[in-house]
């Protein structure tokens, strides 16, 4: 195999990376939304990608959990190619959890139940222990008390950390973050950001698509700027924050410090 | 037409009722009209020409009794037994409606190409079935399975057709309706339900059904109605149902009260579940307005 060398390979420099995109290309009939993404995530490694909107953010992280076929290149999960043809998606997307801007809780279910079902019927965990499972992780959120709501009862800040929750209830190897706060009022994005650095902190490989740039510089071991389905430039935030290289790096840092976001 | 004290008060009508005070009195004047409109109606009837006639003919009290009870002696059956015969076919349609009209809606809604022809049965399905007129329907299945001979599929009685006929029918549009709660379900119902390592079915059973057939229930009541009026149909194969008994005591007897006896009897059957469609859509707003609330 010939994985081209990254600085960042995480502390087993031996082991594969938790994900690698090789030259990921995304159309959606003549519209070329990704034009070629190399990345390599390390084990561990938490990475944002910033870019204005309609930069490919979301569709990258759409496609490197399958809900979004990719057009050319590959993506490879700990060394494995999940783009290789006869993958099972539904066998891949149990170790990879995504986070959507709009929550997409199923509304028919109480909390519990929205969290079970996938370890449920998709591990085929017994009930008892997706709920013991469910249970524990609502404490750990410091949402216990909310196991038996239904999720038209909750906060939009509640409603996101039951989504995470929902997700890492899977134990997925690599977390997705598709905008989580961009749909929250003001006040609610601390509280789930504030879990998505419990979750840095415990080590879980992260790629967050964000517009939160305070937050980008916190968490962040590299921030990627997207722009025009490229990145354009990816480093550590402080450099990429501190010191931008690109010229069009430069300029959408500017345009987020005018508006009063960074 | 004189001019009733109701017209000095009228104001010009109102966008969501009035304001404060007005609740009374608009209940007390839609009461009003609404009891002056049935008594114009009441008034014409009677004082017609031929009002005599027709209330003799149609609403005939000993023939609405008579016709009601039957009298096999008498060479006509008891319409109010008869209509049994439509509740159970009603029932018994509902029940393979529901199942069949399903699979062909998750057959109509699947992708992938090893599913395409039967995607292009499932089409060409809907499709006959939705453009053919249900009396042609239940002509063809009650004359045409009995003249192909066959053990058991030829041996069946007329009501037995009769409600092949009608699931064949109503499936065709039971799936549409189906589809229509299916396609209600947002996309990303599916996205989330998959991200958590769903199989294509398993979101389907599990997510999309589960809210989409809740958004369709209304729908679904309001296409029942309409196959509890058309069991009638069935008469045209000669089982003794509401419509037939009817129609054979108005040929034995020569009066048509005994219509009017069969359609108070269908009123008694699809009344009550019209209300109840009505009841459920408004829970339903209420619980969304109180869902928009926050």
């Amino acid at each position: 195999m010939s994985i081209p060398l990254s600085p960042y390979r995480g502390s087993s420099p031996n082991s594969p990376a938790a994900v690698e995109l090789r030259q990921v290309r995304k159309s959606y009939g003549s519209n070329e939304v990704l034009r070629g993404i190399d990345l390599t995530v390390a084990s561990h490694e938490v990475i944002c990608l910033i870019g204005a909107s309609g930069s490919g953010k979301s569709t990258l992280l759409r496609c490197v959990n399958l809900l979004e076929p990719v057009t050319a290149g590959s993506i490879l999960l700990s060394g494995a190619e999940i783009t290789a043809p006869g993958v099972n998606a539904d066998v891949v997307r149990r170790h990879i959890g995504i986070v959507f801007q709009s929550f997409n809780l199923f509304p028919h279910m109480t909390v519990l139940r929205n969290i079970t079902l996938g370890p449920v019927k998709a591990l085929k965990m017994p009930r008892a222990e997706a709920d013991q499972l469910a249970r524990d992780l609502l404490g750990r959120f410091g949402l216990a008390d909310r196991a038996g709501e239904y999720p038209d009862r909750l906060s939009g800040g509640q409603q996101q950390r039951v989504a995470m929750i929902r997700a890492l209830a899977m134990s997925p190897r690599l977390m997705l973050f598709d905008e989580v706060t961009s749909a929250l009022d003001p006040d609610l994005v601390a509280e789930v950001l504030d879990v998505i650095r419990e979750l840095a902190s415990s080590g879980m490989t992260m790629l967050l698509a964000t517009h939160e740039m305070g937050f980008a510089r916190d968490v962040a071991s590299r921030v990627a700027f997207l722009a025009d389905g490229e990145i354009v430039e990816l480093a550590p935030p402080a450099d990429l924050f501190g010191n931008p290289q690109q010229e069009r790096t430069q300029r959408f840092l500017r345009r987020v410090t005018d508006a009063g976001r960074l | 037409m004189t001019e009733s004290p109701l017209d000095l008060t009228r104001r010009g009508p109102r966008l969501l009722g009035g304001g404060g005070g007005g609740q009374g009195r608009a209940v007390a004047l839609s009461t009003a009209s609404t009891v002056v409109v049935v008594a114009v109606i009441a008034a014409l009837f009677l004082l017609a020409p031929g009002s005599a006639q027709v209330r003799h003919t149609f609403f005939s009290p000993p023939d609405l009794w008579h016709s009601l009870i039957g009298d096999p002696a008498k060479g006509y059956y008891s319409i109010g037994v008869a209509i049994w015969l439509n509740i159970r076919m009603f029932l018994v349609a509902e029940v393979f409606i529901l199942v069949f009209a399903l699979i062909l809606a998750i057959i109509r809604q699947s992708s992938g190409p090893v599913l395409l022809p039967l995607r292009v049965l499932a089409l060409l399905y809907v499709d006959i079935f939705r453009g053919v007129p249900t009396i042609l329907v239940i002509y063809a299945v009650g004359f045409g399975l009995p003249a192909l001979d066959l053990s058991v599929v030829s041996t069946q009685g007329p009501a037995v057709y009769g409600v092949i006929a009608l699931i064949l029918s109503y499936s065709a549009y039971v799936c549409e309706v189906y589809r229509a709660g299916i396609n209600a379900v947002p996309l990303a119902q599916a996205s989330a339900a998959r991200s958590v390592g769903l199989t294509q079915a398993q979101s389907m059973r599990y997510v999309i059904l589960p809210q989409g057939i809740r958004t369709i229930i209304p729908a679904l009541l309001n296409d029942f109605i309409s196959l509890q009026k058309d069991t009638a149909l069935v008469s045209v194969l000669g089982s003794i149902e509401a419509n037939r008994a009817a129609e054979i005591y108005s040929a034995t007897v020569f009066n048509y009260s005994s219509y009017v006896v069969a359609a108070a009897l269908f009123l008694l059957l699809t009344i009550p579940l019209a209300r109840f469609t009505d009841h459920l859509i408004a829970r339903d707003r209420a619980r969304r307005l109180a869902g928009a609330g926050r």
